[in-house]
Parts: structure tokens; C-alpha cells; sequence
């Protein structure tokens, strides 16, 4: 792994569907370790802002860079992915049909060209890995279960537990919380706490409460661009804020 | 305890439908040629050449649904085209079979075959060099399908076309092909194809015993597909493979070039449908334009649905019982067996999702730890806001 030390660039990103602005200019920047909220109301272009980020939505106009070089625009997901780059979707994502054991398996860092992975053996080292993670995400007990059969906090800490295999330097995370019990929602939030300052955390999330217990910095969305940024009590005093979520 | 790794080594406990598998076609080895050449030919249980190549077909028909459910079963990409691999492996095939009759053709011209010398043809089309050497019409019974796929797999996968409409486009490539292989001036025989063939490498394709040795041969290649397909789907690649089936975006985001996986299964699959068709044309005698018929290629899929997906022992079973079936039936009661086919695919997709092989699965395992395997078309997307 190269020095953790890249900034996420965002500079006046534009996406329109169908002339709906769903980002309209746009302008973040993720400075290296740093914990970030992005909170905003439904359609503010949260998920669409990952989507550009990690190579799924490809912006009219504006620039996306990781680091000084990394012109994230011109790289496609799996590029992104390697790069250092990942995500955790809305919905739980993960692989159905396959143990848990095997999900973090293939999310393990490494080379994953196709001939590679045919001849792969699984060395000690990643097993021990695969173990650590394993017991952070506390599915130790259910390793060699499918992952279908998971609940669905599991199966949202499961795809944690499969960007932390990732070992990326900035992760997106689309709410983590979203279904889980108070008692997932605590250990989700300090998870989330102990990972800033090694990697670069992005949260995205609805739950207020969940975003005060974790939050730095929060970044208000609205139609496509930042209206408040600061610590969890500026953004809330803010009056523009306000008007937006008392207007909903 | 860390799961197992890919292996070749066949468990019997751990994996009895391997044992199943490959102890059947190794009693079918030894088997047929004792029915064959040991029992007189006026007891019933003596196996004639007819009987021969129907078995033959059998085991080609198996390779073919080991393709397919390697593509369906394990990548999720339901390929409506196979039949287009295994037809362009056997007009390779064929067209070596061509060349080997020489002069002793109906018009006993000594290099072109009688359908030319019938529509006139002054020379040997240029496509038709080096079919006359057996060893490069097997390197061409590989290469043919294997660039088709090469080349239709890098425009479908790298464009995202996957599902239904993948499906619809794999249905449009066999048909195209057969709309060309049925023209007179494409030199492929038109709508007749090849027939008459007299000799592979020398031998007399009517000697039983020839038959015999090509049957053993197919049980082989059989066999061999099968260890080298399961060697790939218990490595990491394969799991990759199944975690793209699942959830391709999140295989995308981990870093997995899913067009690339795509592309090498595809092609491979391919290929094995190609060696299929080319084992399939000197048993049977005759490869004509109607193999490429659309419905062929969505039979193998009802071979696999049948025998039980994402197994690929229960493809190849699949594939052994409902030919079995349907030559009993087309010849038993034959205005019924295209409604039986269909009551049969409606049946097992409503009641026994996976197939025959889920059923006799289903009976060893503790209730409630069956899988159920809906029909799928593509891998689904996770829905976003």
C-alpha cells in the first residue's frame, strides 16, 4: 500500500438525468484520514456523488481527482476499486450464494486477474486476515453459513467486513445503519470511529442520531450541491439547513 | 476450519456426485464395448452400432450441457446460442471428414467434394485449405468457436449487455448463422451439409469397431471437461465467477474486471460446445445447417434446467435423460413429445428449481438446508435510490 496520504477531490461536478440536476457543481474535498457525514434530504445527490466517484456515473462536467494524479474520470470501477476507492451500497450487497468466509475471501486485496485468481492458493497470512476481520465484524460463528441466510445487519456488517479485506485508503459508506438494532447502530459507530485516521471515511446516512455520535464534519447536500459544512452544531444553527428540512 | 480449495481429487464422501459421475461413465466405458463386441448379437441386451452412436450422441449431448451449465449455471449469463459452438465444431469436423473422402466421391473428383463439383465450383474455396490434415481441423474445431465467442462476448459484455437481452442476442447469432450456412454459395453445402463420410484418419466410420473407439473417446473428453470445469468453478476465479452471477456491481467494486471473467468462461464454454459438435459429427454421420437451429439451443437449456444448474454433473445427466426420453418418445408416440418437452421444463422450473439432481440432494440433506435456485436470466442489480 502507498503512503495514506491522498485527498479526495470533487470540483464543480454537474449530472443531469434527463434534465434533472442530480449534482449540480458540486465541490467537496476529503482531506486523508478524515471522518466525513454527507447528510442531506432525499434526492440531494448523495448516492450519485458515490456513483462518480467510484466510476459508476460518469459526470457532465467537473473534475474528480484522488491524490494529486488520479484523475478518478478516466478510470473504470474495477480501476477505482484498485486504486483505493470502496464502497459500501444503500442496500447490503453482498455475495448470496457464497459463505461468508468466501465473500471476504474475494475481497481480500491483490491481484484479480482472472488467471490469477484460477491458480490462486489462499497463503496463511490471508487467512489470518480473513480471521481478524472475521472478529471485528463479529460473524465468527457464522463463517461457513451462506451469506443469504445472514440477518440484514449482518449482512450490512458483512460488506464492512469486505472493505475492510479491501484495506482501501477512502471508504464510501451508504448508510451503514439503515435496519439495524440500537445495540448494531453503537458498535457500527465506533467501528467507523476506529477506522478514521488509517483510512479516509466518507459516511452517507439518514439517522441524525447516529450521525451526531460519529460526525466531525458534516456536509449538508441539497439539489446536487453543498449548501452547510462544519461541525454537527454550525450545520444544525445554520438557517439554510433549516429551511431545507423543515421545508420538506 | 478454512473451506477447501480447489482440488482434482475426488472425495466420495465429500462430493458424490463426481463419484456418481465419473464411476458411470466409467462403467459405461467398460460396459458398452463388453454388450458390443462380447454378447451375441441375438440377445437383448447386445448393444448394435445403432445402439453405439446413440450413446455416442448421448455423451456429446452431456459436453454440451457441461458448456452451458458452466456459463448459466455458474456465471448466470443464460446463453440462448450454444448450439451455434457445437454446430461451427462440427462443420470443422465435417469438413476434414470432406476432404478425407477424396475421389471416392458420388462425382470422383479428387479434391473438391460432391457438392461443389454439383454447383459448379472450379476450386477448392480458400477456407477450405488445410482441412485435408486432421490436426488442423481439431486446432479449428477449437480456434472457430472459441474467436466467434472471442469476438461477440467482447462487444456484449463490454457494452453491459447481460439478461434477457443478452439471451435475445446469443438467439439472433445461431439464427444469422443459419440463415448463412443454409446458403448454396457460402461452400458449406447449403441445406444438405455434409454427409457420406467414409473414413476418420483411415478408419472405416461404418466399422463398429470404430464407433466404439469414437464412444470411448467422447467418454473421455467428457470426463476430462468435466474435471478441468470443476477444477474451475472450486478456484477462487470460480468463486469469483458465482459472486458476479450474484451481485455484478459489487463484484465491479471490489476490483474484478467482470467483462474479462465473463469473456474467459464464455470462451471457454465455447470451445467445449465446439470439441462437443466435432465428437458429435463422425458418430452421427451428417452435420447440416439445422443445428443451428434456434430451439436446439434453448433444449440444452432445458437439459440443464432439468438435470439441475449450477452441478454440473446434473447438466450432464439432464442432458443423458431427456435425450434418452426424447428418443423414446419421438419414436413411441411422436405428435407428443414437443408438448412434453414444454410440460417438462414448466414442471421442474415451478416444482424442482434445482432439477432432478435437487431432488435426490434434497432427500440426503436435513430438510430446510435446500437451496432454492430460482431461473435466472442475469445477475441482479442492486437497486439504488
Amino acid at each position: 500500500m502507498s503512503a495514506r496520504d491522498k485527498t479526495l477531490y470533487l470540483d464543480k461536478l454537474t449530472v443531469s438525468f434527463d434534465g434533472f440536476k442530480a449534482l449540480n457543481g458540486l465541490t467537496l474535498q476529503i482531506e486523508p484520514g478524515e471522518l466525513r457525514c454527507i447528510i442531506g434530504p432525499n434526492g440531494a445527490g448523495k448516492t450519485t456523488m458515490m456513483d462518480v466517484i467510484t466510476g459508476k456515473t460518469r459526470p457532465d462536467s467537473g473534475t474528480a481527482r484522488f491524490g494529486p494524479k488520479l484523475n478518478l474520470l478516466s478510470l473504470s470501477e474495477p480501476e477505482i476499486a484498485q486504486a483505493g476507492i470502496g464502497r459500501k451500497f444503500q442496500k447490503p450487497t453482498v455475495f448470496e450464494q457464497l459463505t461468508v468466509y468466501e465473500n471476504l475471501e474475494l475481497a481480500l486485496a491483490g491481484d484479480k486477474s482472472f488467471l490469477k485468481t484460477l491458480f490462486a492458493r489462499r497463503t496463511a497470512a490471508q487467512h489470518k486476515r480473513i480471521n481478524e476481520v472475521l472478529e471485528i465484524i463479529d460473524l465468527g460463528n457464522q463463517q461457513m453459513m451462506q451469506a443469504r441466510i445472514l440477518s440484514h445487519g449482518q449482512k450490512q456488517w458483512l460488506e464492512i467486513g469486505m472493505l475492510l479485506m479491501q484495506n482501501p485508503e477512502l471508504l464510501l459508506v451508504d448508510e451503514p445503519v439503515a435496519g439495524m438494532t440500537p445495540q448494531e447502530i453503537e458498535r457500527t459507530a465506533a467501528l467507523l470511529l476506529s477506522l478514521k485516521g488509517e483510512h479516509s471515511v466518507v459516511v452517507v446516512e439518514h439517522d441524525m442520531d447516529f450521525v451526531r455520535s460519529i460526525a466531525q464534519r458534516v456536509t449538508v447536500l441539497h439539489e446536487g450541491r453543498v449548501i452547510a459544512e462544519g461541525d454537527m452544531n454550525q450545520v444544525q444553527n445554520d438557517p439554510r439547513v433549516i429551511e431545507v428540512y423543515l421545508g420538506e | 476450519m478454512p473451506p477447501r480449495q480447489y482440488t482434482l481429487w475426488i472425495s466420495a464422501r465429500k462430493d458424490s456426485g463426481s463419484a456418481w459421475f465419473l464411476g458411470g461413465l466409467a462403467l459405461i466405458v467398460i460396459v458398452v464395448p463388453i454388450l458390443n463386441l462380447v454378447v451375441p448379437a441375438s440377445s437383448a441386451f447386445h448393444i448394435s452400432p445403432y445402439g453405439l452412436a446413440l450413446i455416442g450422441k448421448y455423451l456429446c449431448y452431456a459436453l454440451l450441457a457441461l458448456a452451458v451449465d458452466l456459463i448459466w449455471g455458474y456465471c448466470g449469463i443464460l446463453s440462448l446460442g450454444h448450439a451455434a459452438f457445437f454446430a461451427l465444431g462440427g462443420y470443422a469436423m465435417g469438413m476434414y471428414l470432406m476432404r478425407e473422402i477424396g475421389p471416392r466421391g458420388v462425382y470422383g473428383d479428387p479434391v473438391l467434394p460432391d457438392f461443389m463439383v454439383f454447383l459448379n465450383y472450379k476450386s477448392l474455396p480458400w477456407f477450405w485449405h488445410g482441412f485435408n490434415h486432421f490436426g488442423f481441423a481439431l486446432l479449428m474445431v477449437v480456434l472457430v468457436p472459441g474467436l466467434l465467442a472471442l469476438a461477440f462476448g467482447w462487444f456484449a459484455f463490454r457494452s453491459r449487455v447481460t439478461g434477457v437481452y443478452l439471451s435475445i442476442i446469443t438467439q439472433a447469432l445461431t439464427y444469422a448463422l443459419m440463415l448463412a450456412f443454409f446458403r448454396n454459395d457460402m461452400g458449406f453445402g447449403g441445406n444438405n451439409g455434409f454427409t457420406d463420410f467414409k473414413d476418420i484418419l483411415g478408419f472405416d466410420l461404418d466399422s463398429g469397431r470404430v464407433r466404439l473407439v469414437l464412444l470411448v473417446i467422447t467418454a473421455f473428453m467428457l470426463a476430462a471437461s468435466y474435471l478441468i470445469c470443476r477444477m474451475i468453478v472450486s478456484s477462487r476465479a470460480g468463486r469469483v465467477i458465482r459472486a458476479i452471477r450474484d451481485a455484478e456491481s459489487r463484484a465491479r467494486f471490489l476490483g474484478y474486471r467482470v467483462e474479462s471473467f465473463k469473456l474467459w468462461i464464455f470462451v471457454f464454454s465455447a470451445v467445449l460446445a465446439g470439441i462437443a459438435g466435432a465428437l458429435y459429427v463422425p458418430q452421427i454421420g451428417i452435420i447440416n445447417p439445422s443445428e443451428f437451429a434456434p430451439i436446439n439451443s434453448i433444449e440444452v437449456v432445458i437439459w440443464v434446467a432439468v438435470g439441475g444448474r449450477g452441478t454440473l454433473y446434473g447438466a450432464a445427466a439432464g442432458a443423458l435423460l431427456v435425450n434418452y426420453a426424447k428418443t423414446y418418445f419421438t419414436s413411441a408416440l411422436p405428435e407428443i413429445w414437443n408438448y412434453a418437452l414444454g410440460a417438462l421444463f414448466v414442471l421442474v422450473t415451478l416444482f424442482l428449481p434445482r432439477g432432478i439432481i435437487g431432488l435426490v440432494q434434497g432427500r440426503e440433506k436435513k430438510p430446510g438446508k435446500t437451496q432454492r435456485l430460482p431461473i435466472q436470466t442475469g445477475s441482479p442489480e442492486p437497486s439504488e435510490e
